[in-house]
């Protein structure tokens, strides 16, 4: 939007709509919102708390274990299902399946085999990630362009070097663009695995908090939450065009 | 696909059909936990409670939540996301907040959602709602916005007034991807109704998960989230055909050959 | 042949975005009843200026009129036909066609009677019922061309029709374009930038040049038809326009 002939910047409303909290937490309406600036202050004095810092790297460790073992299984198996039309079908049902199933009703399952801690934690954050990374790698390496494969053929590439310096580069896009909707997906998944099992990281957090209605370290905890959840996804959003360039010109 | 083709693809399908069950069935015969029951007795426990109906009552409680939160959803998702699409002003005021809340981990919202509105529907509906919104408002308003402009300006070419331009180019164009982000929202709500029924208070098909799980009843458990499994996937492959028959042809034909 | 009146008169018609000066004080006269066709290298600008004409663009400076009117946005009076067709992909081969009366409010007996005369008039009978993505490049061209014929406009806008479509249909489409130009009494202007292409169909060229965009040379040429169409490309005059042209042009690509 354009104001006297001064474009706006695209995120620049949410500052309204910060100012629209303050007011109505301002007017006292209601227990459950405070004003912004409470809970600004509370998210400075808090994000310095031990519970808070432990909370943060419980969660960050186990969602970076999850998103990397979604990683490195996605994208080797989405190239092999590009390339084996065997495998392929016989994968592919299953990867939908698990794609668009509801996968928190799997998560009562993993608390039985593996405890209730960072080890299911993580399976759920890698269960949430991992189907959508495996999908776009084997997109990726099925619209290669067949003459870039017919070139390294004809210039004597060994297939393991046509694996590395063609099929991964060429797919890089796509398998990019899995990576984001995954990683979002495992930030997701990890809040849900914490809520469901509520001992854990930022989970017990919120458990403590709406308890005792400490609403201001609520929303602190929230807005730290989705502002992290928000500049991992732009970042990744920002790599992605990085290498957009080629994925028209291929 | 000629007739071998289709047999194999279905031989195939078959078959990577067997080799999972049958490891799942290897598994719980090991057994490779105390709390891992074999497909077979999963199965067993699923055609019980099909037949004394104890899962029919769980979906019906189950899906009540579900149905009233998609319905909100994808009319206020599909009014928000048209109106955001076609209006400047209301993309830069409520656009962020959808790419937002598309980002972000919604279900944290829930323990605030139950102190708000207590454990009953309105709690559940509203999680549906919050899962299933954003994907949807931002199908919507980026299909109103990329609708081709050759067509708009065909149409105005043709003298077509802004009615006709929105409900006969702009909507229609849009369409495809408005019932794609429908199917994502739906998936998305479904996530929504189990969380729910598992974190708010245990109702339907949620109650069974936890309660056979408290009584060590491993086999309903395994059974349940199977069914849930197995009605989301149907649904959603229901709708997924459904895209494809109302909108055939559709994403073809801007192409120039 | 004597010019005759102006359907459409272009007169000092400027047209800027923001810095960039895209039609510099250009004016043109379009004979009614005639084709012209406005010939030039990518970016000079004539793809605009038949916008400009249309109505869907406003021009900067300038005015144009179509028969004596002066335009201030689309009108009856004028038909587009589009490069990359724009089609509806959810509309039926008879409803694409007669979309443009369809918006008119025009009854739907009426329009699809319309309709499904120009469908027989471009060679596309049977295929009322099929959609955009069951035709392939010229067919879909042919019902773009059908629509904008059936809302009987005094003046068609083509731009680069023929562009995406084959080499063998798009001469076709050229022959019938000319049998079109002699039967109907309609104007038609004429976008393309196939030099050939423009001299074989053009009652009138308008060579455009870029940077920004201004009348080079205004060419008639008097090719007569009336030996057949085949004879048209061996004739000694086609063949000097055609060179002469890319004389002039040549310096100004790449």
């Amino acid at each position: 939007m354009t104001i006297h002939g001064y474009k706006l910047p695209m995120m620049s409303s949410l500052l309204v709509w910060g100012l629209l909290w303050e007011i109505v937490g301002q007017l006292d309406l209601t227990f459950f919102v405070p004003p912004l600036s409470e809970v600004l202050v509370t998210l400075f004095g808090l994000v310095q708390t031990p519970a808070f810092l432990r909370a943060l790297s419980t969660t960050a460790y186990a969602f970076w274990v999850g998103v990397i073992s979604a990683i490195v299984i996605g994208i080797p198996v989405g190239i092999l299902m590009g390339k084996s039309r065997l495998l392929d079908e016989l994968l592919l049902p299953w990867v939908n399946i698990f794609l668009s199933a509801p996968l928190t009703a799997l998560v009562p399952v993993l608390m039985v085999l593996f405890g209730f801690g960072t080890k299911t934690i993580i399976i759920t954050t890698a269960l949430f990630a991992v189907w959508i990374i495996i999908l776009n790698a084997r997109a990726g390496v099925r619209n290669i362009n067949r003459s870039l494969v017919e070139m390294s053929r004809s210039f004597g590439a060994s297939p393991l070097d046509a694996f590395f310096k063609i099929y991964f580069w060429a797919a890089l896009p796509e398998i990019l663009g899995g990576v984001r909707i995954g990683v979002i997906r495992a930030v997701k998944g990890v809040i849900i695995g914490q809520l469901l099992i509520s001992i854990v990281g930022f989970g017990a957090l919120f458990e403590l908090y709406s308890s005792n209605f400490l609403m201001a370290e609520f929303w602190a905890v929230l807005i730290v939450l989705f502002a992290l959840a928000f500049t991992l996804s732009e970042f990744l959003a920002f790599l992605e065009r990085k290498v957009a360039y080629y994925a028209a010109s291929r | 696909m000629d007739r071998y083709q289709s047999h194999r693809s279905l031989l195939l399908k078959l078959l990577s059909a067997v080799l999972v069950f049958g490891a799942w069935e290897v598994a719980g015969r090991i057994p490779v936990s105390y709390a891992f029951p074999t497909f077979l007795e999963s199965m067993a426990a699923l055609a019980r409670m099909t037949f004394d109906g104890t899962i029919f009552v769980a979906y019906a409680e189950t899906l009540k939540p579900l149905l009233i939160g998609i319905v909100i959803s994808a009319i206020v998702g599909i009014g928000m996301g048209l109106w955001i699409g076609l209006n400047l002003k209301s993309e830069w005021l409520f656009s962020p907040i959808f790419v937002v809340m598309q980002a972000a981990p919604l279900a944290a919202l829930i323990p605030i959602l139950v102190m708000i509105y207590g454990i009953g529907l309105t709690s559940k509906v509203f999680v549906v709602c919050i899962m299933a919104m954003p994907v949807i408002v931002l199908n919507t308003s980026g299909a109103v916005r990329n609708t081709p402009a050759s067509l708009t300006q065909m149409a105005t070419s043709f003298l077509a007034k802004d009615r006709d331009i929105l409900l006969k180019v702009i909507i229609p164009a849009a369409s495809p991807i408005i019932f794609s982000g429908l199917r994502l929202g739906v998936s998305a709500g479904f996530i929504g109704a189990i969380l729910s029924e598992l974190k708010i208070t245990p109702t339907g098909v949620g109650d069974i998960i936890t309660y056979s799980r408290s009584i060590a009843d491993y086999e309903s458990m395994y059974a349940a989230i199977f069914s849930i499994i197995l009605l989301a996937v149907l649904f959603l492959n229901l709708l997924e055909k459904l895209e494809s028959y109302l909108f055939e042809g559709n994403d073809r034909g801007y192409v120039s050959d | 042949m004597p010019v005759t009146d102006s359907a459409v008169s272009v007169r000092n018609v400027s047209k800027s975005y923001g810095q960039v000066e895209a039609l510099r004080d250009l004016s043109l006269e379009f004979p009614r009843g005639q084709l012209t066709s406005l010939l030039g290298p990518s970016g000079c600008g004539k793809t605009t200026l038949l916008k400009i004409i249309a109505g869907l663009l406003p021009a900067s400076s300038g005015t144009i009129e179509v028969g004596g009117k002066a335009v201030v946005g689309p009108g009856p009076d004028r038909a587009f036909v589009f490069q990359d067709f724009a089609l509806l992909p959810w509309a039926s081969v008879i409803r694409n066609v007669a979309f443009g009366l369809e918006l008119r409010g025009v009854a739907r007996s009426e329009r699809e009677a319309k309709a499904e005369k120009y469908i027989r008039e471009v060679g596309l009978a049977g295929f009322e019922k099929s959609f955009p993505h069951e035709l392939s490049g010229g067919m879909r061209q042919r019902v773009g061309l059908a629509r904008a014929l059936s809302v009987d406009a005094q003046v068609l806008l083509l731009d680069e029709p023929f562009s995406a479509v084959d080499e063998q249909t798009r001469r076709k489409f050229q022959e019938d374009l000319i049998a079109l130009v002699q039967n109907e009494n309609k104007t038609f202007i004429f976008v393309t930038h196939s030099i050939e292409e423009a001299v074989y169909v053009s009652d009138q060229i308008a060579i455009l040049l870029p940077r920004p965009s201004r009348v080079h040379e205004i060419i008639r040429p008097s090719i007569s038809r009336a030996q057949g169409l085949g004879s048209i490309r061996r004739d000694p005059e086609y063949l000097d326009i055609v060179d002469e042209i890319w004389a002039s042009l040549r310096s100004y690509v790449e």
